[in-house]
């Protein structure tokens, strides 16, 4: 211990001789002034996590990764300098860190241009694809309010996009929610009926979160350039994975998040385009940063880590997505050869393949989630995977309600091994089968009875 | 052209034995798959501008699995159930990427 340290010590023993767990502290051997209360959280937390898995042989398999995913070492490692050395703020004009941190911003920016095709000056920097959302469809309504007052989006987009629209018709707008197909894909001449003169934007997610069903971005791209109207796409699920181009999909904003493409949590960017120019309104007053759309200091780290994770999806998108396809064709093949009464909910064409929904009839989905507890698994949106109400974007592409409340969703990563998927089908099945053996409803179906036709007596 | 050769597999033997020391399962077994397929992949390269395009690229690789394997060990996290229950074949299947 150097003298500093001892006289700070020997000032709290005066101080706080009162607290004994202080002083506890203070007099174990292992006391070290800096970290170890803070550390101590991240143990304790651990230890007590692990012992809620019950007695498990290890930690669970992650198969969730549409609700995150874990941060590539590469986005890490670009990451650490600015976590670490540079930490200058990149808005500062008058010294050399703030010029370091505005340069790693600036080439940040364009490593996520380059890989939708924009331009590095429409990019915006948020903190978040809900963010960017809510300034999408709140920013462009309320700049064009005085002539257009229409939204148009659908029914099974994320719900950071349902309630910015609930919140817009607060503010007298009306929109319009577009039903799906039973695949989940919209019809595209419903979306053209729905357009009317004082329509302002379109709003309609690239690849939906639970299903993983893709939209037809370019068509619909093309009736809005037709209609001169704006076309925004949540695009979280999408980009990096699927390969998105702004001009060529006539997109006007789109939605990005970090870490759903194995960057930092907490960053997100939107597209705006500037030719022809996207006016929004912003959500945040502040000192103006990222052209007056999103005040408040960038986050270097975060958005170099956002940079990086863009340009190593460009570099790896072929070949993560034919990974994808190789883990959803061997979970699904393993799965459906040895389950009957299996189904996949959503389009099984026009779909990104590392998202994989199904559902086991007569089996109750939250119980095979908790029989399930070896493997990371949800059934449906982290958002609302504490409730259990049956997902609202199942209900829109018309599943029944009792297969609703027995869907599960299998999310792939570029880090899943082939061997996780195997055991995650495994254990599936043999769950599945097992939580079938205890219910009356599959015996009463192994018998032949027609359970739809039952007239369930009401008390 | 023999002296790219022997450098390139120098690499892979040195790129595919520092992988093994990722902490994380899933990023031990995504490394070593992708080092796996990325040389193979650019094995018949004849260029010589650009193998040693591909060569810089690998050796900034390298550099980023040294320094991240050493993050990796700093916080470690317990060992997955597939590691736990099949230890010697995962083991094995990776000495055998090396040999």
């Amino acid at each position: 211990m150097n003298r500093a340290t001892t006289v700070f010590v020997s000032y709290f023993r005066r101080r706080i001789n009162r607290d004994v767990t202080v002083i506890k502290i203070l007099d174990s051997e292992s006391y070290s002034p800096t970290t170890n209360s803070i550390r101590s959280y991240v143990t304790e937390t651990k230890e007590s996590n692990f012992k809620k898995l019950g007695n498990l042989p290890g930690r669970p398999h992650y198969l969730d990764a549409q609700a995150t995913t874990p941060m590539d070492p590469r986005v890490l490692d670009a990451m650490l300098p600015y976590l670490v050395s540079w930490y200058g703020n990149p808005h500062s004009r008058t010294h050399a860190y703030g010029w370091e941190s505005e340069a790693a911003m600036e080439h940040a920016r364009s490593q996520v241009a380059n890989l939708i095709g924009a331009d590095p000056k429409e990019i915006v920097f948020t903190s978040g694809a809900t963010e960017s959302n809510n300034i999408a469809v709140k920013g462009v309504a309320r700049f064009y309010k005085s002539k257009k007052k229409h939204i148009i989006t659908t029914q099974t987009e994320h719900k950071c996009v349902l309630d910015s629209c609930r919140a817009m018709e607060g503010e007298g707008f009306d929109v319009t929610y577009l039903p799906v197909t039973t695949t989940g894909i919209i019809d595209l001449n419903v979306l053209k009926e729905s357009i009317r003169p004082d329509t302002s934007l379109v709003s309609i997610m690239t690849v939906n979160n639970e299903i993983g069903v893709k939209q037809p971005i370019e068509e619909i791209g093309a009736i809005c350039k037709e209609r001169k109207i704006f076309f925004h796409t949540d695009a979280a699920q999408a980009v990096g994975k699927i390969p998105l181009d702004v001009h060529k999909m006539n997109i006007d904003l789109m939605s990005i998040s970090g870490h759903k493409i194995y960057g930092p949590k907490g960053i997100g960017a939107l597209y705006v385009r500037r030719r022809p120019r996207v006016r929004v309104e912003p959500v945040q007053s502040g000192g103006g940063q990222e052209r007056g759309m999103r005040s408040g200091t960038v986050p270097t780290p975060l958005v170099v880590g956002l940079g990086a994770a863009c340009e190593i999806a460009m570099h790896e998108m072929d070949y993560d997505h034919k990974w994808m396809e190789k883990l959803s064709q061997h979970l699904l093949d393993k799965i459906t050869s040895r389950l009957p009464n299996v189904i996949r909910n959503g389009d099984p064409v026009h779909s990104y393949p590392g998202c994989i929904n199904l559902s086991f009839a007569y089996v109750e989905g939250e119980s095979l989630l908790m029989a399930l507890k070896d493997i990371a698994l949800s059934s449906g949106s982290a958002c609302t995977s504490a409730s259990l109400e049956p997902s609202y974007v199942l209900r829109a592409i018309g599943t029944d309600e009792d297969l609703a409340h027995s869907s599960i969703r299998f999310g792939f990563s570029r880090f899943t091994t082939l061997e996780e998927v195997d055991y995650t089908a495994e254990r599936t099945i043999k769950d599945v089968e097992r939580l079938r053996e205890m219910s009356p409803l599959w015996e009463m179906v192994q018998e032949g009875v027609d359970i739809k036709a039952i007239k369930w007596s009401q008390h | 052209m023999a002296n790219s050769r022997s450098v390139v597999l120098k690499l892979y033997k040195t790129m595919l034995r520092e992988a093994l020391e990722f902490d994380s399962y899933n990023f031990r077994m995504y490394a070593l798959r992708r080092i796996r397929d990325g040389f193979r992949e650019n094995m018949n390269i004849k260029d010589k501008a650009e193998i040693s395009e591909m060569i810089s690229y690998a050796k900034e690789n390298l550099d980023i699995i040294k320094r991240q394997t050493t993050v990796g060990k700093l916080y470690s996290a317990e060992k997955l159930i597939i590691e736990n229950s099949e230890p010697r074949e995962n083991k094995l299947s990776s000495e055998k990427v090396i040999a």
